[in-house]
C-alpha cells in the first residue's frame, strides 16, 4: 500500500512493532511514568502555592504573570536547556521541564477556587472560631475541589501532550516513534509516523475523557453546575481578564 | 563583568556569549527572520479564518456547540501529532509548519471571539435594533467593535503561544528559532546557541504582545477613561 494512511494501519498492525524493545509497549510505558512524575510534582509545588495566595487573597498578579511566562517559554527550549545543568541528562530533566509547564493551570485554578469561596461561608466560619489555618483546611479547600480537579485535568492531558517532545532530547515516549520515522525519510517512515501520531493523539484524548469522567465524580452533587464556570473562570485568569 | 566570571568558570561552554552573537549574526538573524514572518503569517491567517467562523457561530447559536467541541478537541491533540499527520501530505517545509500553528491559534482566537461577542450587553443589542439596525448590520457594526477586547485578548494569546510553537517546527526542518536551538543542543550541547535562541524567542512573544496591546489600546479608546 502506498498511502502512508494504510502503511500506518500495516505498521500498528504488525505486532513486533508492539513487543520490541522500544516498541510501542515500551514508549508507552515511558510516556506514562513521565507524565505521572511530572503532573505529581506540578502539584507538589502549584498547589499548596495556589491554595496559599488564593487563602491571603494576595498575589493574584503572580499567578497571572506565572502563566503568562511559561506561554512563553517555548518547551523545546526547556527541554534542552534544563540537561545541560545539574540535573543531568535523562529523567529527572524531562520531568522537571514538563512540570513547569503544568504549574500554570494547576496553580491558577487552586487560586481561583480558594477566591471564589463564598465569603459569606468563610465569615461564618471565622464566627464560629476557626483559625485561619482551619478556615482553608475545613471550608476553603473542599469549596476549591471542582476547581482542583478541573485544573489537574487541564495540566494532565498538557502534560501528556507535551511528553511528546521529550523525544527531542531522546527522553523517551511515544514521541520517540514519530521521531524514529522522521528519521527514516518521509516516503518510507510516512506510515510510521502517522502511526507515532495516532498513538500519542489517542493517549492525549484518553486522559482527557478519563479525567473528565474522574473530575465528574470527585465533585460534590451541588458543587456541580459550578463545573462549567470553573474552568470558564479558570480560563480567564490565566488569560489575565 | 558577570559575563567574565562566568566564562572564566566554564570556559568552553559559557550560558551566554556575545561572541557567539557577533561570529554567527547572519544566521541569528536568518532564524529570527523566519521566526516572526512565520508568526506574522501564521496569526494572520487564522485570524482571517477564525473571525468570520465566530461570527457564525456567534449569529447561528445552534452552530456554536460543534464550533467550539471542535477547536476543544483539537486543542487536546498534542502538536507533535498534528506535524505527524500533516507531514506525510504536506511534505517537509514552511507550508507543514504554517498548518499546525494556524490551526492551534485559531481556536483560541474563535473561543475569545465568541466569549467577547456574548459579552455584548442585551440592552445594547436591543438599542441597536430599536435604531432599525439589521440582523447583519447590528453585528458588524455594534457587536464586533463591542468584542474587541475579547478578540484582541484572543489574539494576543495566540500570538505569544505561536512564538512557542513554531519551535516545534525544527521535527520538520524550519522552525526559526528552534532551528538555532535544536542545532545548539546536537552540536556539543553548545549553550550559547541555545540561550541565544531562546531568549529571542521569550523577547519576540514579549515584543508582540507589547504591540498587540498598544494596538488594543488604540482601537479601544472608550476603555481608556474606565481605568
Amino acid at each position: 500500500m502506498s498511502n502512508p494512511v494504510g502503511q500506518a494501519v500495516l505498521w500498528l498492525n504488525d505486532p513486533l512493532n508492539w513487543t520490541i524493545p522500544g516498541g510501542v509497549l515500551d514508549r508507552l510505558g515511558e510516556h506514562l511514568s513521565i507524565s505521572a512524575a511530572a503532573v505529581l510534582l506540578g502539584c507538589l509545588v502549584a498547589w499548596p502555592v495556589g491554595l496559599w495566595l488564593g487563602h491571603t487573597g494576595r498575589g493574584g498578579g503572580l499567578v497571572v504573570l506565572v502563566s503568562n511566562v511559561t506561554l512563553a517559554v517555548p518547551t523545546l527550549a526547556l527541554l534542552t536547556i534544563l540537561p545541560l545543568t545539574f540535573l543531568g541528562f535523562g529523567r529527572p530533566s524531562v520531568v522537571v521541564a514538563l512540570a513547569v509547564f503544568a504549574v500554570p493551570p494547576l496553580l491558577a485554578n487552586a487560586y481561583t477556587g480558594v477566591r471564589q469561596a463564598d465569603p459569606e461561608a468563610r465569615d461564618a466560619a471565622r464566627g464560629m472560631g476557626l483559625s485561619g489555618g482551619q478556615v482553608l483546611r475545613r471550608v476553603e479547600l473542599p469549596l476549591a475541589v471542582p476547581y482542583l480537579a478541573a485544573g489537574f485535568r487541564t495540566a494532565t492531558v498538557q502534560v501528556v501532550a507535551t511528553a511528546a517532545l521529550a523525544s527531542f532530547v531522546n527522553g523517551g515516549g511515544l514521541g520517540q516513534i514519530i521521531r524514529a520515522g522522521f528519521g527514516l525519510d518521509i516516503a518510507a517512515g510516512g506510515g510510521q509516523i502517522i502511526a507515532g501520531g495516532l498513538l500519542v493523539a489517542g493517549l492525549a484524548v484518553l486522559a482527557e475523557l478519563v479525567l473528565a469522567l474522574v473530575e465528574r465524580v470527585l465533585t460534590p452533587r451541588p458543587l456541580r453546575p459550578a463545573r462549567r464556570r470553573a474552568n470558564r473562570r479558570a480560563a480567564d485568569a490565566v488569560a489575565g481578564t | 563583568m558577570s559575563f567574565r566570571l562566568s566564562y572564566r568558570a566554564d570556559p568552553g561552554n559559557p550560558w551566554f556569549s556575545w561572541q557567539y552573537v557577533r561570529d554567527n549574526s547572519d544566521t541569528i538573524v536568518a532564524a529570527l527572520r523566519d521566526h516572526v514572518s512565520l508568526t506574522a503569517r501564521a496569526v494572520l491567517i487564522a485570524a482571517l479564518v477564525a473571525l468570520p467562523l465566530a461570527m457564525v457561530a456567534h449569529r447561528f447559536r445552534p452552530l456554536a456547540g460543534p464550533i467550539l467541541a471542535f477547536t476543544g478537541v483539537l486543542y487536546t491533540i498534542p502538536s507533535l501529532a498534528l506535524f505527524a499527520f500533516l507531514a506525510p501530505y504536506l511534505g517537509i517545509g514552511a507550508v507543514t509548519v504554517l498548518s499546525v500553528v494556524v490551526l492551534y491559534a485559531l481556536l483560541v482566537i474563535v473561543r475569545n471571539a465568541v466569549a467577547g461577542l456574548s459579552q455584548v450587553p442585551p440592552e445594547v443589542r436591543e438599542a441597536a435594533e430599536g435604531m432599525g439596525y439589521g440582523r447583519w448590520g447590528r453585528l458588524l457594526r455594534i457587536e464586533l467593535p463591542l468584542a474587541l477586547p475579547g478578540i484582541l485578548t484572543g489574539l494576543r494569546l495566540a500570538t505569544v503561544s505561536t512564538v512557542a510553537l513554531v519551535t516545534v517546527g525544527v521535527v520538520v526542518g524550519r522552525g526559526g528559532l528552534g532551528q538555532l536551538i535544536f542545532a545548539g543542543f546536537q552540536n556539543n550541547f553548545y549553550k550559547a546557541q541555545i540561550m541565544t535562541g531562546t531568549l529571542l524567542c521569550v523577547l519576540l512573544a514579549l515584543v508582540l504582545d507589547l504591540i498587540l496591546a498598544g494596538i488594543g489600546r488604540a482601537v479601544t479608546p472608550w476603555l481608556r477613561g474606565a481605568r
